[in-house]
């Protein structure tokens, strides 16, 4: 077990060194970014006085050993667009993105779960074909589009709900759907399957032996038993929600860390970028060994894989 | 579906079609999205017959033109115009084009990658395993929408970009399930005896392990098809993908937030759903395909 946890720790590390060193020397070979700091038609004299400021000058091995031992005492530098601490920034912006993810999955549990279990319990009937049909539309429409769409019906024809911005409940509604709404896609596929698998056990058998009535057996035999996946999944998915809400914070104007990254792309901020980018993968990265730790706890068989 | 004709309500009605095509899924082949695809395909190389009108020039004075069916159209613009007063019904023929573009050259160029990494990884295995299968890993620390995001802005907006970063983004998935593929084929007996008979590595990787697992990269290309193109949308939408003039539909829907707030529907409702039919179709023959050629991913 130790052996085990200890591996996946090394793996989880050079995985991050990796995509460090990536996101490093992709933003550094693409442009200069001293051009993009300096008002235009800048003389050299200026241009080199950023570059020293900035420490542009040095060579980039240097750059990277400083960003990354700075980077692990969460100092990403200064934002340039915005002359303020980057991971201060990013952190000023994050409860804004958790509360929009816990609402997206939120939305996306109590349209999933529901759906998945009737279409579990009434396989093959036409409720269950409804759903499928339900998993796949919520797959084939970008997230940006369901957002445009209920924007045009609720905030332009009906005026019930803000179009953008934040602040109340009612600003939460549209975004929270438009990012769940994959998600339930995915709960209610994944709440389906794993409610047929234990409606097939024998602990389920043996209720309905009993005499139990159906909604006893479903509502308190297999219900509870066929969650555990979902829920599990709901964690991994909540860290994945705030890391790709940047196309629906976009769209709504809503001010989380999706939505500094695009700033960061637009402005060629590339601190911003840079630490944005290192947060979410840094974040998936260790949400994955977590939950690669907690099945191992669980299932002793996956320890003993190579 | 006989039971469907019980519920005989309104409600049913739409349901029970949703049903049947469902259910057309899991039977037989799926006619409708094949039609819908080639379809699409076929606009696209026959945009410039079939468009009606230049999709990059507009006049001005047909600004925000509403579909022909509606009071102020006309049915010189049949699905009415932009903001800049270009032909909407051009804009969405012409922007086929980068769709499938797009989406078929990334797919394919990914699917290459991704293959050749993944039965070289797990054919020769040990330290070239090792390496592969690390910088997999660590391309998979990103969502890839934000990673593909991030490589747009940084090479900038032009369709052979857009083409090499999807293509770069999206290798990872084939490259770990064909490796896995190939750990158990490598053991079989027709391996065994080609490296008996004095087969060399790469005769091996290419005679032997190659097309036991094409079928499975036909298959998550086909899966992957409609996520590309809604990810192409997704980079045109925020401005870091196919650069304007050009028509493509993401881009259709990024000019049509101009006119959403005065309630111009037609530019947002319209390319979007040519996106959504178009993934739609593509996700209806990939599952299909799935269970019909490679019945090991059906959990997929």
């Amino acid at each position: 077990m130790k052996r085990f946890v200890l591996k996946r720790i090394g793996l989880a590390l050079l995985s991050l060194f990796l995509l460090s060193l990536t996101i490093f020397f992709l933003i550094r070979i693409t442009g200069d970014p001293a051009v993009l700091l300096a008002e235009p038609g800048a003389s050299k004299a200026d241009l080199d006085a950023i570059r020293t400021q900035f420490g542009l000058d040095r060579p980039l091995w240097v750059q990277y050993w400083s960003f990354i031992t700075h980077a692990l005492r969460g100092d990403f530098g200064q934002s340039f667009y915005y002359r303020t601490d980057v991971f201060e920034l990013y952190m000023s912006r994050l409860p804004a993105s958790l509360l929009l993810a816990a609402a997206a999955m939120a939305f996306s549990l109590l349209l999933g779960i529901p759906t998945g279990i009737i279409a579990a319990v009434r396989v093959n009937k036409w409720w269950d074909s409804a759903g499928k049909m339900f998993a796949l539309l919520g797959l084939s429409m970008p997230s940006f589009w369901v957002g445009l769409i209920m924007i045009l019906f609720f905030s332009v024809y009906l005026g019930w709900l803000p179009s953008s911005g934040s602040g109340t409940i009612l600003h939460l509604v549209m975004p929270s759907i438009a990012l769940g709404w994959v998600f339930a896609a995915y709960n209610m596929r994944l709440t389906r399957s794993s409610m047929l698998e234990v409606l097939g056990s024998e602990y389920v058998k043996l209720a309905r032996l009993k005499g139990l009535p159906e909604a006893l057996v479903i509502g308190k035999h297999a219900f509870k038993n066929a969650l555990i996946p979902v829920i599990t999944l709901a964690g991994i998915n909540l860290v994945i929600m705030v890391n790709t809400a940047i196309v629906v914070e976009t769209v709504f104007a809503w001010p989380g860390v999706g939505r500094l990254l695009f700033e960061g792309i637009s402005f060629r901020d590339f601190p911003v970028v840079q630490a944005n980018i290192l947060m979410a993968g840094t974040m998936i990265v260790v949400t994955n060994l977590l939950v690669d730790i907690l099945y191992a706890f669980i299932d002793p068989r996956i320890r003993f894989e190579r | 579906m006989n039971g469907s004709a019980a519920h005989s309500r309104p409600v049913a009605a739409t349901l029970s079609f949703a049903g049947r095509l469902a259910a057309f899924r899991t039977e037989g082949f799926p006619h409708i999205p094949v039609l819908i695809i080639l379809t699409v395909v076929l606009v696209a190389i026959f945009a410039s017959v079939i468009a009606p009108h230049n999709p990059e020039v507009g006049v001005l004075g047909d600004r925000f033109r509403p579909p022909a069916w509606q009071v102020g159209g006309t049915l010189d613009h049949l699905l009415g115009t932009d903001h800049l007063g270009r032909d909407v019904l051009s804009r969405l023929i012409f922007g086929a084009r980068v769709s499938i573009i797009v989406g078929f050259t990334a797919v394919i160029f990914a699917g290459l990658l991704g293959t050749t990494l993944g039965i070289i990884s797990g054919y020769l295995g040990r330290w070239v395993d090792q390496v592969i299968m690390r910088i997999t890993d660590a391309w998979l620390a990103l969502p890839v929408l934000v990673f593909a995001i991030f490589l747009a802005a940084i090479v900038g907006p032009s369709v052979s970009n857009i083409i090499i970063i999807l293509a770069a983004v999206f290798w990872t998935r084939y490259a770990r399930i064909i490796r896995g593929e190939v750990l158990s084929i490598r053991e079989r007996d027709f391996v065994r005896l080609a490296v008996v008979a004095g087969c060399s590595k790469w005769t091996i990787m290419r005679r032997h392990i190659l097309p036991n697992v094409v079928n499975t990269a036909i298959v998550l290309g086909t899966l992957q098809l409609g996520v590309v193109i809604i990810a192409e949308a997704t980079l045109s939408f925020l401005g870091v993908g196919v650069p304007p003039p050009q028509p493509a539909w993401g881009l259709m829907l990024a000019d049509g937030k101009k006119g959403m707030m005065a309630g111009y529907w037609w530019l947002t409702v319209l390319p979007g759903s040519c996106i959504m039919l178009m993934v739609l179709s593509a996700n209806l023959l990939g599952d299909w395909l799935r269970v019909k050629l490679d019945p090991q991913l059906r959990q997929l």
